[in-house]
């Protein structure tokens, strides 16, 4: 059965690439850093799962001080010129679109040909990760389909990739690391202790304003926490279910579906999601890396409003 | 009141990215900071951190798709895509946006969260697309203008996102409402809670997209230039 072990030895491949190519990368005073960080990741990716908690907590510290101290460069390496592109645009034609379709197309149809067909019987891919195998899946496709038809040089693919990795840096784990705070908030109870103060300030007998903290509760937390998953259970424990649903009749169904994409309006708010708000900004290499937070807010807030008059009308 | 130290995590958090300090380093020494004022001791953090860190590698497997992305990029595809937006006559930069939006919200209605994302469709496709079709319409932009529009490229990906995939019974986060409710016992099928999800996908689709047509109103009417 191919498993998600399958997809980070892909990576660790990557990386491993990329951090090699990076120590070799003379043009670039930082090279040594760069490689050190990337090398970390690929060790991470190939041997994080035999690794102690510890060991790997470690690990996470290292490739934190590599990135705290400055150490991570941006290396360049040598690609095509902005006339050279404007000139292979127009010699390769609209055909440079299939290649990048691969990609979406073979998660897409390959995800619907297996839930939906017998070919999901044979159990072939772990169904938990089923769209992410296939994106996998897409890009070694993609990747053959370019090198025999572009015939880059053999470099050309890490060289490349490399080069938009480090245009993203240390914004790249990121995402990885507020997830891992996350569990360490958990742990402590940092949840249950904003519950409670979220629980504390319930007046009584108005639905409305239960229904106003309750939303207003999902979206804060999941500011703080960069994560509606976070948020949801805390909240749902505090207001949710002993004051909407149980105190005041609410359908559960709607309070629980709308309450948790009130918190999604949150994740919306916050750089502390950052796969979805700050890494996109060092991918598009904005120059603020809140410019996506700032386009989203004035969608986010009148979206709150919506959720909170949605459950007030539709769950009482 | 010491119940209330496990919160000067949040507190190192928010200071933290406030003062743009390193967001990794932010981001450790809340860690830690929470760990110990939550009684665990050194060792326990680090090894929690470590585990919650070592779990969460799923997220980061995504960067596999940059050398295709990047090999695509050196043969002219952003070029390519821009000049595919300049000879559609229709095309503006509200629209194309929108029915990325539409396109975004569906696939993900249907489990497909995967299909698009910031790396693979925002920076190679959507993005370099806008850009050119708000050119097309406002002329040359400015800077901020330029920034405004791939911003805003990225956050309808997100919002295309987010308010499409709780539509799917099977995603995540139907099933910890799910599980959170039946803790509690109440006990709720996933189609349920997903038809739910509708009424604020509408929203979101009418709030964002007429922000989206607007924008393009307004960019060229700031400096009162071009596209006359």
């Amino acid at each position: 059965m191919i498993t998600l072990d399958w997809l980070y030895i892909l990576a660790g491949i990557a990386f491993s690439l990329f951090s090699l190519l990076s120590a070799l990368d003379q043009a670039n005073g930082k090279r040594f850093g760069n490689a050190a960080f990337w090398g970390l990741l690929a060790i991470s990716f190939f041997f994080g799962g035999m690794l102690s908690d510890f060991a790997n907590g470690i690990l996470v510290l290292v490739l934190v001080g590599i990135a705290g101290i400055g150490w991570l460069g941006r290396s360049d390496p040598p690609t095509t010129s902005l006339e050279e592109r404007l000139g292979l645009s127009e010699k390769f034609g609209n055909r440079l679109f299939l290649p990048a379709l691969i990609i979406p197309i073979t998660a897409f149809a390959g995800t619907i040909l297996y839930n939906y067909t017998p070919i999901g019987d044979s159990g072939v891919f772990e169904t938990r990760w089923v769209t992410l195998i296939l994106l996998g899946l897409g890009v070694l496709i993609a990747l053959i389909v370019c090198v025999a038809w572009l015939r880059p040089p053999l470099l050309a693919p890490i060289e490349e990739g490399r080069r938009l990795m480090d245009s993203i840096g240390w914004a790249a784990v990121l995402p990885q690391m507020l997830a891992a705070l996350g569990a360490v908030f958990a742990l402590a109870g940092v949840g249950d202790v904003i519950g409670g103060i979220a629980g504390g300030v319930i007046p009584d007998g108005n639905v409305f304003v239960a229904v106003l903290i309750f939303c207003l509760g999902m979206a804060l937390f999941t500011m703080i926490m960069g994560n509606a998953f976070a948020a949801f259970p805390v909240m749902a424990a505090a207001i949710g279910i002993p004051f909407l649903v149980i105190e005041y009749g609410g359908n559960p169904a709607i309070i629980g579906a709308i309450g948790m994409l009130a918190g999604f309006c949150g994740t919306l708010m916050t750089p502390m999601a950052a796969n979805f708000n700050i890494v996109p900004a060092a991918l598009l290499e904005l120059k603020s890396q809140y410019g996506v937070i700032r386009m989203q807010v004035a969608t986010a807030i009148p979206l709150l409003a919506c959720n909170i008059l949605l459950i007030y009308f539709l769950a009482f | 009141m010491s119940e209330y130290l496990v919160l000067s995590g949040v507190l190192i958090v928010i200071v933290g990215f406030a003062l743009r300090l390193n967001p990794l380093l932010v981001v450790t020494l809340a860690a830690l900071a929470t760990g110990l004022l939550g009684g665990l001791d050194f060792v326990a953090v680090i090894s929690a951190f470590g585990a919650a860190f070592n779990d969460n590698r799923y997220i980061s497997v995504v960067w596999i798709v940059l050398p295709v992305i990047g090999l695509l990029e050196r043969y002219g595809l952003q070029q390519r895509a821009r000049s595919l937006i300049e000879q559609i006559r229709s095309a503006t930069m509200g629209r194309l946006l929108l029915l990325y939006l539409l396109f975004r919200q569906i696939t993900a209605a249907l489990g497909l969260t995967s299909v698009a994302g910031h790396a693979q469709t925002v920076r190679p496709l959507v993005a370099p697309m806008a850009e050119a079709a708000a050119e097309k319409t406002h002329g040359e932009l400015e800077e901020d203008e330029r920034e405004q529009v791939l911003g805003m490229s990225a956050a309808t990906d997100n919002i295309g996102l987010f308010f499409g995939e709780d539509i799917f019974v099977a995603i995540a986060s139907i099933l910890l409402i799910q599980g959170v409710f039946q803790s509690y016992g109440y006990e709720l099928t996933p189609l349920q809670l997903s038809v739910w999800a509708i009424p604020t996908a509408i929203c979101a689709f009418i709030i964002h997209g007429s922000r989206l047509l607007w924008f393009d109103k307004r960019l060229g009417r700031s400096s009162g230039r071009a596209g006359q």
